[in-house]
């Protein structure tokens, strides 16, 4: 650079000077400021729909969680245990008997409030029919105060989690204006409380009209079997067939055409799948609908993509030297491969099988074309072998089955099936990161 | 559960058979394994899997051409006139079958007595009446010709079972004396047993193609079925879907084309969604983000690629919908008629193909070599010129890959259009409408009431096929692209 260079400035068209910007630089920096507020807002809305997500579903689903009870002391003496069984129509005597009670109660109390059995039914359901029952099941327990604590019908619990409100309420042979007086009145005696929602964690689903008494457990059950067969198949196919490519795959048209299918098979639709299982396992080799078993199957040959993709990864991660180590004292190349390149590779892929069993676990579009739809889940199996082949519904069936239902009710079931999905989920992949953080080698 | 007991017995043979050969093989070298060919164990595990593979493989042979057997041998049992006007010979077995099923079931439960539920004098409506009793499905009343076979198939299939667990035990047995036998010190265990767990191996791998062929058999033989019953040019240029539910009959109108359409409206708008935000995500990631923010939202933002799409499809259903109909709808701008429309599925499945676009572009920029960078640093270009006009263009075939792989996820994707796009199949412009697409309609048309052989179920068949060979199609040429990508500066 020289000194006539410098002293020339009149010759360019703008005056330069060091200290303030030219309008041209202003305008490139703030072009770069405007690109880098571009990639923070797109970073910031990802991150916003993903609390929205999460928001939404712990505010609609954590009343799920809490169910409307209406606990009474109740005594059945012998005698009228005996009347009543020698009416025409018995639970409506037992149910008699119970409203009597409750009158009693609220009037010890000093509430008085209006309502006939018609009312406690719209309330509580067949509470006759639960009542003796429950004397039919235990005799023993005649004579002595017994705490029922009945649940009330999901329209009277939607009335405490505002669902329901005064304003909005109609008329119908489920709830009446009038049976809120009821309720209000209960309330202030403390008869009907909140409680905790044990039946809907353990419950099985119920009929489309009685949302209140719906549960998860049966099809948590349902998937647990499917996870079992998922493990059982999936894992030892997997492994057999990573360490078959990664370490004795000769080069050929046969092996491109292994990996070429697997890596292809990873980007099926789900749903494809679904008709895989439908027209081969159910329709050509006549296995049960609706099984499990059948499930399992189904989201093995799904997960296999990418449990095997996962398993080549870590076995690729073991350094050679290992292997030549192991050949260099006479081992077999087998030997090499089982004793010392997969112990190393483990925890990668349990990792891995655990992601994948995570992603199997939330899957739903192929279990409905197998038949695992949520009605199907009415009850617990009869033992572990009879898990796997009687009809059973899944936890993301399930709660497809409550979404897709026309009473209101069943959408808090749905968000609190997805909260337990969720936890499940959320403990599969924290496992997932804990084994790798804890067992991963860096070589 | 007699196939686990016969599970149980080969391997307790099996595990026998290993401590036998091993206890042969030490045996002939005298007790010293140092004259042995190979190592104890292998000789142990020669005699194992010559009793397993062989017996297993038959068992697994066996249990799925049996049903075949049986099925074609009872269906010929039953005479032309016990075929219903309007019905078919399969459907007729899938009755025989469902009550074959049932007597079976009813003698587990001793609603039924062994004697009475072979015998062949037996009353129809008595066994019916005791079938109902025990719980069991019985669609229509069962017939004399149906019961029959009934009976004939549960006769068949209790003997063929016989058979086949004498046989698999047979064969169990003779592979551990063959595998005995053959045990002696020169006997070269350990080639043979690396050989055959090579082949397991081989097998295993082979199963991806197994499943491969499986979906394309699937598919081609139904979608054949599904064009014999109803014609090709119909599907692939109707313009109306309107299936019938009342039964079998001519009365469906099956185009795909208001499918389709559906299908790449709603995908085209999640992917209006999803790509800026995950390319400008991914730039920030990639060239501007401190390590601790990019440790905090590369997981964070990765969180929604694991969330199951159940769980979306609800958010759809009972979030986004409302909420978009509360600004469109009739209360607001009144273009919306209900939460479940175009807009409302594409939304959320924008949502869902952030991570996607995201993460394998943040992969793919990270590719670009750093002395391009450098290199336009040096010209004197700000970052976000360099990123324009050097990363991108360098990165684009790789970032359009990208994109490819999360379109085609949109197509395939079908939990949030069953919740959150309606039903109604049509041909229309305004994203606020309701419209359908090919995996809704699969679901739909598979888990109703309609017989597999009535072109209303079969038609589903000919939708996988189409969305298998889209997505396949798209994948291909995605993976293609961005294969040659890597290449180029690796």
């Amino acid at each position: 650079m020289t000194d006539a260079s410098m002293q020339s400035p009149e010759t360019g068209r703008h005056t330069i000077s060091l200290t303030a910007t030219d309008e041209r630089t202003q305008k490139r920096a703030r072009a770069e400021k405007r690109f880098r507020s571009y990639g923070l807002a797109a970073i910031g809305t990802g991150l916003f729909f993903l609390v929205v997500l999460f928001t939404s579903i712990l505010s609609q689903g954590l009343p799920a969680f809490q169910r409307t009870v209406v606990s009474v002391d109740f005594t059945l003496t012998e005698p009228q245990r005996d009347e009543a069984e020698g009416t025409l129509f018995k639970t409506k005597a037992y149910s008699n008997l119970f409203v009597t009670q409750l009158s009693k109660e609220l009037s010890e109390r000093g509430i008085s409030v209006d309502f006939d059995e018609a009312a406690i039914e719209r309330l509580l359901g067949k509470v006759g029919g639960t009542i003796r029952s429950f004397y039919a099941e235990n005799p023993g327990k005649l004579n002595e105060p017994i705490k029922f604590d009945l649940t009330a019908s999901s329209r009277v619990d939607g009335y405490f989690k505002g669902r329901v409100s005064r304003d909005t309420i109609q008329d119908s042979r489920f709830l009446q204006k009038s049976d809120l007086d009821l309720v209000d009145a209960l309330e202030e005696a403390g008869i009907i409380k909140q409680a905790f929602n044990w039946p809907f964690i353990i419950g099985a689903d119920s009929g489309v009209d009685n949302p209140g008494g719906a549960g998860i457990g049966a099809s948590v059950v349902g998937s647990f079997f499917m996870m079992v067969v998922v493990l059982g198949l999936s894992l030892p196919i997997g492994v057999a067939a990573s360490i078959y490519l990664e370490e004795f795959a000769p080069q050929n048209k046969f092996t491109d055409l292994i990996e070429v299918n697997i890596s292809n098979l990873a980007a099926v639709p789900s749903i494809v799948f679904g008709i895989l299982g439908l027209a081969v396992f159910i329709q050509f080799m006549h296995l049960p609908q609706s099984a499990p078993l059948v499930g399992g199957l189904v989201l093995t040959l799904m997960t296999l993509p990418t449990i095997i993709i996962s398993t080549r990864a870590s076995l690729k991660a073991v350094p050679p030297s290992i292997r030549d180590a192991a050949l260099g004292v006479g081992a077999s190349k087998m030997q090499a491969v089982f004793h010392h390149v997969l112990p190393l590779a483990a925890p990668g892929i349990l990792t891995g099988t655990i992601i994948g069993l995570a992603q199997a676990l939330g899957e739903t579009a192929p279990l409905l074309l197998i038949g695992m739809v949520g009605f199907v889940a009415r009850g617990y199996p009869d033992g572990f072998l009879a898990g796997f082949t009687e009809p059973n519904s899944a936890m993301p069936a399930q709660i497809y089955t409550w979404a897709a239902r026309a009473d209101v009710g069943f959408y808090e079931k749905a968000w609190g099936g997805i909260i337990i999905l969720l936890m499940f989920l959320l403990t599969m992949n924290i496992i997932a990161i804990i084994l790798r953080r804890r067992f991963e080698r860096r070589w | 559960m007699p196939i686990l007991w016969l599970i149980l017995i080969v391997s307790a043979v099996a595990a026998v058979g290993y401590v036998l050969g091993r206890a042969r093989a030490l045996q002939s070298a005298g007790g010293d394994s140092r004259n042995l060919h190979s190592l104890p164990s292998f000789y142990g595990a020669n005699v194992t899997l010559k009793i397993l593979v062989p017996a297993f493989g038959l068992l697994i042979a066996w249990l799925l051409v049996q049903p075949f057997f049986v099925n074609s041998q009872v269906s010929g049992m039953i005479p032309e006139s016990a075929i219903k006007e309007g019905s078919s010979r399969s459907l007729v077995m899938a009755e025989v079958r469902r009550t074959a099923f049932g007597l079976d079931n009813a003698v587990a439960q001793g609603n039924l007595t062994e004697s009475a539920a072979s015998d062949a004098q037996v009353d129809v409506i008595d066994v019916t009446q005791r079938l109902k009793d025990a719980g069991q499905v019985v669609t229509s009343e069962i017939t004399q010709p149906v019961l029959r076979a009934a009976q004939s198939y549960r006769a068949m299939s209790a003997t063929g079972y016989a058979i086949m667990s004498v046989a698999v035990l047979a064969v169990a047995v003779i592979g551990a004396v063959i595998g005995w036998l053959q045990t002696n010190a020169e006997y070269r265990a350990r080639n043979v047993v690396e050989q055959g767990v090579r082949v397991l191996l081989l097998a295993a791998a082979s199963i991806a193609i197994l499943t491969t062929v499986g979906i394309v058999l699937s598919l081609v033989f139904n979608t054949w079925e599904f064009f014999k019953l109803y014609p090709a040019s119909d599907f692939f240029f109707g313009m109306t879907w309107a299936p019938s539910f009342s039964g079998r009959g001519g009365s469906s109108e099956l185009g795909i084309l208001p499918l389709l359409w559906g299908t790449l409206y709603i995908s085209i708008v999640a992917l209006l969604v999803a790509v800026p935000i995950g390319l400008f995500a991914a730039i920030y990631l990639s060239e501007y983000a401190s390590p601790r923010l990019r440790s905090v939202a590369k997981p964070l933002l990765e969180v929604l690629a694991g969330i199951p799409t159940i769980v979306y499809g609800l958010f759809a259903l009972l979030t986004v919908g409302p909420l978009l109909l509360d600004i469109f709808g009739d209360s607001g701008l009144g273009w919306m008629k209900a939460g479940t429309a175009v807009m409302t599925a594409g939304l959320v499945m924008g949502i869902m193909l952030i991570p996607f676009v995201s993460s394998l572009s943040d992969d793919i920029i990270n590719a670009v070599p750093q002395a391009m960078r450098d290199g336009s640093y040096g010209l004197g270009a700000t970052q976000s010129e360099t990123i324009r006009q050097v990363v991108l263009p360098a990165a684009l075939p790789g970032i359009v890959g990208a994109i490819l792989l999360a379109a085609s996820r949109a197509i395939g994707e079908t939990m949030i259009v069953v919740l959150g796009a309606g039903a109604a199949a049509r041909l229309s412009l305004n994203p606020f409408e309701a419209m359908t697409t090919v995996t809704a309609k699969i679901v739909s048309q598979l888990t109703g009431d309609a017989d597999f052989a009535s072109p209303e179920a079969l038609v589903a068949f000919a939708l996988g096929m189409t969305l298998f060979i889209l997505t396949l199609g798209l994948n291909v040429f995605a993976l293609y692209i961005v294969r040659k990508y890597r290449e180029q500066y690796e």
